[in-house]
């Protein structure tokens, strides 16, 4: 269950120098990147609008707030063209938490993704939650010094990323649903595309093992530095459609190692207890006293109702580039 | 030689990279020893020395105060002399007060053991966080890797406290007694001088 920490560190646009009198500091490096996302294991990010959303999600115990413009679901009600929040209600928010501030920026945007390093946010998502900006490629992340977090439904796509630059990796579900259906598909994807790999890999067949990374499109050696680490690289949270304290201990339960609440806590009635309960639910994701105990905190009848999975007309998680 | 039993506050942060450094630690060190993640009253009672990993130190604390006794029973175990070291959100919770660089004064949850004022966030936001090599006398010659993210600083040590480093003029490691503070993260090094400097403190303490 170790994550590798110590990537080879090539020429990276996004490592900086930084003279301290007599002192170098290097920042942007890969240790510093993922390090970030190590501090958030166990946590909960929640998706957040305003200043008093942000203020209720730190008092509850979010690990960060993540800052939109609109919740997943009002994204879908909306239609048009969602792209990243303002920079007015970031700069707010972040003179007013102390806790990780996280944004997001269009897939492929690499403007919207500098705007949002220079402002300062601890974090960006290139997320298919917005309108993907380009439809071939992917933003090159190395160029950052600002780690990110990236989506992925399988483990292609999750490694894909990583090698891109991605930080962190969360699954994509399908956001604004308040439906876990599709989180927990892609979270069973890659433990069970990690499985077969780990398998391979173990068998010593490597040639078997490049035919993964032929099929996958991802180098061979994260190929063989994922099997032998027989989990994904990078931390892994689980996103898309988690409602309840239950909803949030099934996902910990899959070997997820956070999680995300978009649209689950402030599109509920009842989003203070909701966001304490959940937080509960996700430290003590393995002891059904607490999570009955967390879940006893919400009220079913103030849950998001909900969409169908299979009826909509915006599936988020098909958006951007396929490679 | 006896079996010591560490344990890593369970709650949220980097729980596993400690529990791993520790495993690593007692090998370097030829000892015998368990380390796991503890999230009840019950099981820290039993140890003879408790890490607090990094991650939110708002959230650990605003945790610890919901569910039963936990708070109490470190609190108790620290002040009788159990070893404990916090790295970074770790070292907030171990602090008697703290600040934050942009917001002020916060109103966290604290257990107030270590005689030094904590300025939070006090490089900067995440773009600022850096790696430096850091003169540690009390490790040896050898420098150690520094890995700072979102950092707090240490200032107004008080006189029962040493301090263990500086960077430049900022205190970003000390040891009060059986109590290890530190601004970086020594579980995302390779390094696992400052694990075993906290063992050997344990094994000290589960003598007695």
């Amino acid at each position: 269950m170790t994550i590798s920490l110590v990537a080879t560190e090539e020429e990276r646009n996004g490592i900086k120098f930084k003279n301290l009198h007599n002192e170098q500091l290097v920042q942007g490096t890969t240790l510093v990147k993922r390090g970030f996302a190590h501090m958030q294991k166990h946590g909960v990010i929640m998706d957040v609008t305003t200043v008093e959303q942000a203020q209720i999600a730190e008092d509850a115990g979010a690990v960060a707030v993540m800052v939109l413009d609109k919740l997943p679901y009002d994204v879908r009600k909306a239609g048009g063209v969602a792209r990243t929040a303002s920079i007015k209600v970031i700069e707010e928010i972040m003179n007013e938490i102390t806790i990780p501030l996280m944004a997001k920026c269009r897939i492929g945007h690499i403007s919207e993704a500098k705007i949002l390093e220079v402002i300062g946010v601890d974090m960006i998502d290139e997320s298919e939650v917005l309108t993907p900006a380009d439809e071939e490629n992917h933003i090159w992340k190395w160029d950052y010094t600002t780690p990110f977090v990236n989506g992925a439904k399988n483990l292609g796509e999750a490694l894909r990323r990583i090698e891109e630059g991605s930080s962190m990796i969360r699954t994509k579900g399908e956001p604004g649903t308040g439906n876990i259906a599709e989180a927990v598909r892609h979270i069973k994807q890659v433990n069970n595309d990690i499985r077969k790999l780990r398998s391979v890999y173990f068998d010593k067949d490597e040639q078997e093992l490049i035919k993964f990374s032929r099929e996958l499109k991802v180098s061979y050696s994260l190929i063989k530095e994922t099997a032998k680490l027989s989990r994904l690289p990078v931390v892994n949270f689980a996103a898309g459609g988690i409602s309840t304290p239950a909803d949030a201990a099934l996902v910990m339960n899959l070997g997820c190692d956070g999680v995300f609440v978009g649209s689950g806590i402030f599109k509920a009635e009842d989003p203070e207890q909701r966001a304490k309960s959940v937080v509960l639910a996700t430290t003590y994701y393995d002891d059904p006293t607490i999570v009955m105990e967390a879940q006893k905190l919400v009220d079913e009848k103030k849950s998001l109702l909900g969409l169908d999975t299979k009826s909509l007309e915006l599936r988020m998680q098909e958006r951007g580039p396929m490679i | 030689m006896s079996n010591i039993k560490i344990g890593v506050l369970g709650i949220q942060g980097d729980i596993e990279e400690n529990i791993l450094s520790i495993a690593e630690a007692l090998k370097n060190l030829n000892l015998q020893g368990t380390v796991e993640s503890v999230r009840y009253s019950e099981s820290i009672a039993e140890l003879d020395g408790l890490i607090l990993p990094g991650g939110e130190s708002t959230v650990i604390g605003n945790l610890l105060s919901i569910q039963g006794n936990i708070f109490q029973t470190i609190k108790k175990k620290i002040t009788e002399g159990m070893p404990v070291l916090g790295t970074c959100a770790g070292l907030i919770m171990l602090s008697k007060r703290t600040y934050d660089k942009v917001v002020g004064e916060t109103k966290q949850k604290l257990f107030g053991v270590l005689d030094v004022v904590i300025e939070r966030n006090a490089f900067g936001r995440q773009h600022e966080s850096f790696e430096v090599d850091l003169d540690i006398p009390i490790l040896g010659k050898e420098l150690f890797r520094g890995i700072f993210i979102r950092s707090p600083i240490i200032n107004n040590v008080g006189e029962s406290v040493n301090i263990l480093t500086k960077l430049n003029d900022k205190i970003v490691a000390v040891k009060q007694n059986n109590i290890i503070g530190t601004s970086f993260h020594p579980e995302l090094s390779t390094d696992r001088r400052l694990h075993e400097l906290f063992i050997k403190d344990s094994v000290e303490f589960s003598k007695n």
